[in-house]
Order: structure tokens, then C-alpha cells, then sequence
């Protein structure tokens, strides 16, 4: 380990987590990697009241894709329909390739994309739990304002950019 | 800051400092580790963080505490001892550095008062909920919520950060969903819910190639102090008088932001004007970034249309706590006149009174110091004054605000903040720089009641309004 690393180990104020780079959330309001999926919520390309809920799961990679009313993907059979390419898109975005692939247990040759490299079975799971995973991240929303001191937010600094990811 | 007084602030470590963060990096190492079987090193490092702290009032209780964790015994109040004894150390190191740049500056401190130290009180709470005088003790909510929160601390503490997979990382889930709903007890939520997001983020920590091994111990050591009975507020004393803004230095996580004003208050009546600080903080959700997060702190117009806008606010009973934090209160304030937070650092800065620190809020990432440059060099990355090289902390510019590290680069006067984070660092808040040949000033708070670069306006219509946005389409998923 060399001075710069063991500099870096005895910072209290070091990126950890890259700013989530930001993305248009009409067509994929939610993603999250939980649960042991990538999971989200996928809005109909055609219809504007269904939207559906989309997983890839880690390890077996198994691909879930069925609409708010629980009604499977017809799009989903043998290959991954529109709604799960989105949310794999999606989540490279917001999270990086690294961490989606890491967290799917994937390899990603440099310069491959993911989907290519993902290979399930179509598999049902419930979209219940994702729903009201995306309620529970809303909830946040409902939380009051604070202004109490809040030292703790010394650590947690607003970040100017893209800055290196930590591996 | 003149020249000279940079010159004194960076003249090496203070007497003393690398050897308490030598101690602090033996004990973050052990507890990288984890405490379920301590080896010969760990038990070393443990030793010696006692050792150093053996004729302090805890002396008794950490060496104790350090015994006990190194023959495998984890009690709860052995690893509440050892984060105190860190804690120790780090305030320390924080009393060392800020007594340095106080008597360069000529800045005079209050002296803490203990009869003032103590639990939240009742009345320092905004929008006027009911507050506990002991949040331990006094609701047995808080204290099944503060048990829950120590059971996690002692299990990652158990396994060490090497440990950590996502199911740890996330078994703090309810927890912190719980302690959200508790006013009194945000700050332990807002800390908790940033370092779980970061061990999910970094599962399995095994894998990683280098441990934030400081930060994560930072953050598990307050963690744990503030889980034994909540936080220290002290109690509060009502103030009025004439608010000048100095700038907005804004902290943000995946479900927080917060932008926390520095200012000078100036005491109706008369009495030598004090630096204060002030901040609302709003949650949200990870996907809400750049410009949009003012929005999320929009119930408080007063405070931000005086970022943003430029003027002095008229403040009537706002509640000071005794580490000079303003609870901010937007109804007890009104707009002033207009204020260039550029005069207010020329002018009242260096004759202001700081105040002093809360004994457990002594660490040295809590240090940050108003100061104003000018006749300095701007290189890469640094302000060059009178050959002292003071490097910025460019990485603190929020994404919200129009500053710039090219507009830093462009700058001749700088108001910012002195922060110590193993070297001297400012971060800027607000500079004066020329723009096409034509003289600038763009202060970090300037977009707070929205942006004015007309580009970004576009950009932030064209993405919506993002709490809608998620709203609209979570309806949908309801709608059976």
C-alpha cells in the first residue's frame, strides 16, 4: 500500500458511495439493488397508467417482469423484454456498471454491456415486495424538515461531480 | 486571513496531534478487524488508546473496556467506553488545531460552560413538537429505538468491517426508518442511514481493495455515543438582532441535504457581534441531485430568499444553542436590508466572538472556520498567499450552486471555510473573480430559491419536477 492509499484509509471525509449521476426518472422512477435483486419500476411505453416491475436476480439472474395488476410481461419470454433492458440501463446509470455487475455477480468484459453478459431465465416473482419498496424509499419524502445542528453532516459533504469510484 | 497568520496556521502538526491520530488509526485498524477475536496487534492498539487516556476522568473505564474486548468479552458499555475514549483523542486533536487557527485569526472563543451542557431541552425544538427532557429515558420509545441502533454498532464492531455483507448492511433498515420519525433523534438517523448506504454500496467489504477505515470508525464511534441517550444539544437562549450572511455550505447523502448558512449576528440592543450557524436540513430520495434539492428545503422562504437575494434578516427569540447553532425558526425572521456577504467578510468578520464547541462535538471534521482571502495567487487546486500554499477543497463545491473550481481558479477574494482533515484545506463558499473582463461575485447559496444561469433553468424544466415526477408514477402502482 503506498502513502496516497494509507492517506486515503486516515481521511474522515472520502467518497465512498459516487454521486448518483442524474437521470430522467419519468421512464424508470425507481431502481434499487435489494432484496438480492436489481429490481425497479418500469413505465409503459404506451400506456401511461401501467407501469411495471422489472427484476434481474443475483447469481442465477433469473429476469421478472409483470404489470402493476400482477399480470406477467407478455414481452418476457426466453429473452429479456423492453421494461428489463430499461431498468438494467437505468441502473448502470445511476449506480455504474461496476457496482450493478457486482452486486448480479457478473463479469463484464471491459467495453461489454450488461445485458449481454446475463443469461436467466424468466421467472415469476412478486411485485408486491418491490412496491412497496418504492413506497418506503417515497416515504422519505413525507420526512419533516430538521434544524437542529446535525453535526454528523461534517462527514457527509455535498460532492461537486463525478469523482473516481472506490475501486 | 493576512499571509502571516496562514503562515502560523500551517506551521506543522500541533504538539502532540500525530501522535493522538496514531493512537485513533491503531483502534480504526482493530476494528477493521472486528473484535470477535482480537490478535496481538488489536489488543496492542487497544492497550495503547487506554494507556494514553489512563489518568483522564474515563482512564478507569476504557482500560477496562480495552481488557475486557481484547479477552473476547463485547459488552455494550466496553465498546460506549472505547468510542468515548476515541472520541477523547479526536477532540483533542480538534482543540489542538482550532486553538492554532484561533490565535492566528486574533479570534476570540467562548469558553464551554458545563452548567449548560446536557440533553435536548424542551423548547429547542422546531415547529414546537413536544420534547423529552431525556430522550434515554424519558420515552421508552426512544430508548427501545437507541437499543436497536447499539445492536447493530456492536455487531459491526463484532465482525469488523471485513465482515460486512449486505445483509448486515442492511439489517439496520427498520431501525433507521423508525428513528427518522423521531425529531429529537435525526442526527443519528441522518448518520446511520449514510453509513449503511455505504456498506451496502461496498458489499462485500471483503472485496474491497482499500477500507475508509477513519470515516467508517468516525461514524461508528458518534453512532454509538449518540445511542447511549440521545444527542447534546444543550439548552437554548432566545436571541434577536441583525443576521449578516457570510455563505451556504451545503452536506448531502443519498436521503439528505442540508445547507447550513454561517453568518454574523449582531445582538439587538448592543453586545459584540458573534458568529452563528444555522441550517434546514430535508430529506430525500438518492435520485434527487443537482439544482432540484432546494426545492426540498422550500418551507423555510425567509432563510433562502436571504441566500439567495443577498440581504441581512431581522431575527426575533430565534432559539442559540450554546455550541452557536441558530434553530432556525422562518417565522421568527424578516427580510433585512440588502447585505453583500463580501462587505460582511471584509467588514465584521474579524471582530466577531466564536462560540465554543460541545465537548462530544470536539472532532476534527467539525472544524469549519469562516476566514475571507484576497491578494492571493490561484494555482491548481490551491490559493498561493504570500508563499503559503493553502490547498481547497474543491470537492465540497455542491452541485446546486454555480461556483465553479474554474471560477475559483478565476478568483482574486474568497470567502470560505478552514477545514483540517489530516492537512489544511479551505473550501470555498463565495468568490469575486473576473468573468470576460467584467468583475463577478457567485456565492454557493446563490440558486437557493432556484437557478439563474439561464442553461441550467432549460435543463432542470425539461427533467420536471422530480418529487411529482416519482409521485405521479407511484400513484399508478396503487391503482389496482
Amino acid at each position: 500500500m503506498d502513502a496516497d492509499e494509507t492517506a486515503w484509509e486516515r481521511r474522515s471525509v472520502v467518497h465512498v458511495v459516487p454521486p448518483v449521476a442524474p437521470r430522467k426518472l419519468a421512464k424508470v422512477p425507481f431502481v434499487e439493488l435489494a432484496d438480492g435483486r436489481l429490481q425497479g419500476v418500469v413505465s409503459s411505453g404506451s400506456d401511461i397508467e401501467r407501469v411495471y416491475v422489472s427484476s434481474i436476480t443475483a447469481g442465477t439472474h433469473a429476469l421478472s417482469c409483470s404489470t402493476n395488476n400482477n399480470r406477467p410481461c407478455g414481452a418476457l419470454h426466453g429473452y429479456a423484454c423492453k421494461h428489463v433492458r430499461m431498468l438494467a440501463d437505468e441502473a448502470v446509470v445511476q449506480y455504474g456498471l461496476d457496482r450493478v455487475a457486482r452486486y448480479l455477480r457478473v463479469e463484464v468484459p471491459p467495453g461489454g454491456q450488461l445485458m449481454s453478459c446475463l443469461h436467466g431465465q424468466p421467472e415469476r416473482t412478486p411485485a408486491a415486495v418491490v412496491f412497496s419498496r418504492f413506497l418506503r424509499h417515497l416515504a422519505y419524502l413525507e420526512v419533516p424538515d430538521s434544524t437542529d445542528p446535525l453535526v454528523e453532516l461534517h462527514w457527509f459533504p455535498s460532492t461537486a461531480a463525478e469523482t473516481g469510484a472506490v475501486r | 486571513m493576512l499571509d502571516v497568520q496562514l503562515g502560523e496556521v500551517l506551521a506543522g502538526a500541533p504538539e502532540g496531534a500525530d501522535e493522538a491520530l496514531g493512537l485513533v488509526a491503531g483502534f480504526d485498524d482493530a476494528l477493521a478487524l472486528g473484535f470477535a477475536r482480537v490478535g496481538e496487534e488489536a489488543a496492542g492498539a487497544l492497550a495503547a488508546l487506554a494507556g494514553a487516556l489512563a489518568v483522564s476522568p474515563i482512564g478507569e473505564r476504557v482500560s477496562e473496556a480495552a481488557d475486557k474486548v481484547a479477552a473476547g468479552s463485547v459488552g455494550d458499555e466496553h465498546l460506549a467506553a472505547l468510542a468515548g475514549g476515541r472520541a477523547a483523542l479526536s477532540g483533542a486533536v480538534h482543540d489542538a488545531l482550532l486553538g492554532r487557527l484561533d490565535t492566528a485569526l486574533g479570534r476570540s472563543r467562548a469558553a464551554w460552560e458545563p452548567s449548560r451542557d446536557g440533553h435536548v431541552a424542551p423548547g429547542d425544538r422546531p415547529g414546537g413538537q413536544e420534547a423529552s427532557g431525556d430522550p434515554g429515558g424519558g420515552r421508552p420509545a426512544f430508548g427501545n429505538l437507541l437499543d436497536g441502533c447499539r445492536v447493530w454498532l456492536r455487531e459491526l464492531a463484532i465482525v469488523g468491517w471485513r465482515g460486512v455483507d449486505h445483509d448486515l448492511a442492511g439489517s439496520a433498515d427498520q431501525t433507521i426508518e423508525a428513528l427518522l420519525a423521531v425529531p429529537e433523534l435525526r442526527g443519528l438517523a441522518v448518520l446511520l442511514d449514510g453509513l449503511a448506504a455505504e456498506l451496502r454500496a461496498s458489499s462485500p467489504v471483503a472485496t474491497m481493495d482499500r477500507l475508509p477505515a477513519r470515516r467508517w470508525a468516525d461514524l461508528w464511534a458518534r453512532g454509538l455515543l449518540l445511542a447511549q441517550r440521545g444527542p447534546w444539544h444543550g439548552g437554548a437562549e432566545p436571541v434577536s438582532g441583525r443576521l449578516l450572511i457570510l455563505g451556504a455550505d451545503v452536506h448531502e447523502h443519498a436521503t439528505v441535504v442540508r445547507a447550513q448558512v454561517h453568518g454574523v449576528l449582531e445582538p439587538a440592543g448592543g453586545g459584540p457581534a458573534r458568529l452563528v450557524r444555522t441550517s434546514v436540513a430535508a430529506a430525500k430520495v438518492d435520485t434527487i441531485v443537482g439544482p432540484a434539492v432546494w426545492r426540498l428545503m422550500g418551507g423555510h422562504p425567509v432563510l433562502l430568499g436571504a441566500l439567495a437575494g443577498h440581504h441581512s434578516l431581522e431575527i426575533t427569540d430565534m432559539p442559540l444553542l450554546p455550541g452557536g447553532d441558530l434553530v432556525w425558526h422562518d417565522d421568527r425572521a424578516a427580510a433585512g436590508e440588502p447585505a453583500d456577504p463580501f462587505t460582511t467578510a471584509r467588514v465584521a468578520l474579524s471582530g466577531t466572538s466564536a462560540p465554543a464547541v460541545p465537548p462530544l462535538d470536539r472532532h476534527p471534521v467539525r472544524i469549519a472556520e469562516p476566514v475571507f482571502l484576497e491578494g492571493y495567487s490561484a494555482g491548481d487546486g490551491s490559493f498561493d498567499l504570500g508563499g503559503h500554499a493553502l490547498p481547497l477543497d474543491l470537492d465540497r463545491l455542491p452541485r446546486g450552486g454555480p461556483l465553479t473550481p474554474e471560477l475559483v481558479a478565476a478568483s482574486s477574494a474568497c470567502i470560505g471555510l478552514m477545514r483540517w482533515d489530516g492537512r489544511w484545506l479551505l473550501q470555498p463558499l463565495a468568490v469575486q473573480a473576473t468573468v470576460k473582463k467584467k468583475p463577478v461575485a457567485v456565492h454557493n447559496g446563490d440558486w437557493a430559491m432556484g437557478p439563474t444561469d439561464p442553461k441550467v433553468v432549460k435543463a432542470e424544466a425539461k427533467a420536471g419536477d422530480v418529487v411529482a415526477v416519482l409521485r405521479e408514477r407511484a400513484g399508478r402502482l396503487l391503482r389496482k
